[in-house]
C-alpha cells in the first residue's frame, strides 16, 4: 500500500467538498433533519409508550447510528459516482494507483464525509433532545466499527455493482439501505418479526449491534460477545465485498466498460 | 523496440473488436492510429492502457508481456489524454494537477506543476475550475495532465477534437516541440489526417478491427497512388476489398 496515493485520492474528494459550500452544506443538512425528525418522534414515545418509558433517546441513538452506516454507505458510494459522473474515471483507472488503494482510500475518505455530516447532527442532539450516543460508553466505539464495515461493504458491492452494469446501476445505490432496514431491526427488537425473517436478520450484523444498545441503553448490561459477533460478521461480509469488487473489476475489463464509463 | 503487438484480438460477447492485429512502435517515434469509427482504435488503446482485457494475443513492452508488469509499475510509465475523458470539473486546474501529480507519485511536484504551467501557458485560469474552462483551455489541462509524469509512451485519442484552428496548432506545434525535447513514444488515434502527417513518423490504418496497411505517410500516399493522407485515407476506408 503506498499511502501518499491513498492521500492524494482522498485529497480529491475533499477538495470537492471544500470547493463546494452547497456541497458541504448537503452533507450536513440531511443527518441533522434526521435527528430533528426522530428527536422528536423519540420523545413522543418516551412519553406515550411503556416499553420505553424508563430509556429517554433509545430511538433517536438508534437513528443516529443507522444514520453512521447510511452515511458510510452512501459516502463510499458518492466518491465513486462522482468519478463517473466528472468522466474522470479513465484517468483514474491508468494511474499507478492498485484497486487496494483505491479501495482503502475510498473507505478511509468515507470515514470523513460521514463525520462532517454526522458529528453537527449528533451534538444539536445533546442540548434539544438531552441525548447522547457516548452514553453508550467505550462500547459505541466497537458499534461504530461493526457499522462502519457493514457501511463500506454495501458501498463495495454498489460500486461492483457500477462496474459491471454502468451508471444504470445507481438508482440501486440508493435503495440499498432501505432494503436490508426492515431486517436490521434498528427501532424494535428482532421478536417482532416472523420466524422465518429472524433466520435471515441473525446473518445480518445489523440486528447484533441494535440489540446490544438497546441492552446498553435499557438493561445497562454490556456483552462484548454479542459486540465482538458483530464486527465477526461486518468483517466477514467486508472481505466478501472486497472479492465481489475485485471480480466485477476483472468482469469490467473483459466487457471493456471502463474505458466508456460515463458515456 | 518499445511496444510489439502480437496477435491482439477482443471479442465482445460475439462481436469482434480487434482482429489478431500486429505492430510495433519503435522508442521515440511517433505512430498514427488511424481508420473509420468502430474500427477498434479505442479498444486497441484501452488495451494498451490495460483497461480493457485481449481475448487473445500479446502486448509486449520491452519484450516483455504487459500481464506480468506489476500494475502501478508499468502505468508509472505510461499517460494518456483523451477530450472524450474529463478532469474532475469542480476541482481547479492547480487542484486536479497536484492530484494527479501524487498518484504519478512525482517528486518535485510544485516545480513540475509550474513548469508544465507555463510550457502550456494554462497559468492564468490555474485557481479557476476545470468545468468553467472553454474547450480548448480544457484541452491544454488534460494535455497537461497526461505530461505530468513525463510518461515514456503517451497515447493521445484525437487531442485536437473540437478545437478551433489556432488552439489546434498550439496543441501540435507543443506536441512536436515536446517531442523535440523529451524521450517519448506516442501512438496518436486521429481523424486529422493533416495533423497525422505533420507529427507521426508512420501510421497503422485500421478498418473493422484488422490492420489493413502500415508504414510512413509517404510510403502509403506512393503505393495507393494518391496526393495526400487524406485521400489515402478516404480510398481505404471505402474500399471493398475483402474489409
Amino acid at each position: 500500500m503506498d499511502f501518499s496515493k491513498i492521500y492524494a485520492l482522498g485529497l480529491r474528494h475533499l477538495y470537492l467538498i471544500m470547493n463546494s459550500f452547497p456541497r458541504l452544506l448537503d452533507l450536513i443538512y440531511w443527518p441533522t433533519v434526521q435527528i430533528f425528525l426522530w428527536g422528536f418522534i423519540s420523545k413522543f414515545f418516551t412519553i406515550n409508550s411503556e416499553y420505553y418509558s424508563d430509556t429517554i433517546g433509545v430511538i433517536l441513538t438508534a437513528a443516529i447510528l443507522y444514520d453512521f452506516l447510511f452515511r458510510a454507505s452512501i459516502s463510499f458510494n458518492m466518491m465513486f459516482l462522482e468519478e463517473i459522473w466528472s468522466r474522470n474515471f479513465t484517468n483514474l483507472f491508468i494511474a499507478p494507483i492498485k484497486i487496494r488503494e483505491i479501495i482503502a482510500a475510498l473507505t478511509l475518505t468515507a470515514v470523513v464525509r460521514t463525520l462532517i455530516g454526522l458529528v453537527p447532527a449528533v451534538l444539536i442532539a445533546i442540548p434539544l433532545f438531552g441525548v447522547s450516543v457516548l452514553k453508550l460508553g467505550i462500547p459505541l466505539i466497537f458499534l461504530l466499527i461493526g457499522l462502519y464495515l457493514f457501511g463500506i461493504t454495501l458501498g463495495l458491492l454498489v460500486t461492483s455493482g457500477l462496474l459491471r452494469y454502468g451508471p444504470s446501476f445507481e438508482n440501486i445505490a440508493w435503495a440499498s439501505l432501505f432494503f436490508l432496514a426492515p431486517l436490521g431491526c434498528i427501532y424494535y427488537p428482532i421478536e417482532i418479526l416472523p420466524m422465518s425473517l429472524q433466520v435471515i436478520a441473525k446473518t445480518l450484523p445489523l440486528v447484533h449491534i441494535f440489540e446490544e444498545m438497546r441492552s446498553i441503553l435499557m438493561n445497562e448490561t454490556i456483552n462484548y460477545m454479542n459486540i465482538t459477533k458483530s464486527i465477526l460478521i461486518s468483517f466477514i461480509y467486508f472481505v466478501f465485498g472486497v472479492l465481489i469488487f475485485y471480480a466485477s473489476y476483472i468482469g469490467a475489463k473483459n466487457r471493456g466498460t471502463l474505458i466508456n464509463m460515463g458515456e | 523496440m518499445l511496444i510489439k503487438i502480437k496477435n491482439l484480438s477482443k471479442f465482445y460477447k460475439k462481436f469482434l473488436a480487434v482482429d489478431k492485429i500486429n505492430f510495433h512502435i519503435e522508442r521515440n517515434k511517433t505512430v498514427g492510429l488511424l481508420g473509420p469509427n468502430g474500427c477498434g482504435k479505442t479498444t486497441t488503446i484501452g488495451m494498451l492502457l490495460g483497461l480493457v482485457a485481449p481475448s487473445s494475443g500479446e502486448i509486449l513492452i520491452e519484450g516483455k508481456n504487459l500481464d506480468l508488469f506489476k500494475r502501478d509499475d508499468i502505468l508509472k510509465r505510461f499517460n494518456f489524454a483523451s477530450p472524450y475523458v474529463e478532469l474532475p470539473k469542480k476541482l481547479t486546474v492547480k487542484q486536479n494537477l497536484e492530484i494527479y501529480g501524487r498518484l504519478y507519485g512525482l517528486d518535485n511536484l510544485e516545480k513540475r506543476i509550474n513548469d508544465i504551467s507555463i510550457d502550456l501557458d494554462i497559468k492564468n485560469f490555474y485557481n479557476r475550475k476545470t468545468g468553467e474552462l472553454s474547450s480548448g483551455q480544457k484541452n491544454r489541462v488534460s494535455l497537461a495532465k497526461s505530461l505530468i509524469n513525463k510518461p515514456e509512451i503517451l497515447l493521445l485519442d484525437e487531442p485536437t477534437a473540437s478545437l478551433d484552428p489556432d488552439i489546434g496548432d498550439f496543441i501540435r506545434s507543443y506536441i512536436q516541440e515536446y517531442k523535440s525535447k523529451n524521450h517519448v513514444t506516442i501512438l496518436l488515434a486521429s481523424h486529422n489526417m493533416n495533423e497525422v502527417e505533420r507529427l507521426c513518423d508512420s501510421v497503422i490504418m485500421m478498418k473493422k478491427g484488422k490492420v489493413i496497411d502500415q508504414g510512413t505517410c509517404e510510403q502509403l500516399i506512393s503505393k495507393h497512388g494518391r496526393s495526400n493522407l487524406e485521400e489515402t485515407f478516404l480510398k481505404l476506408a471505402r474500399s471493398k476489398d475483402g474489409f
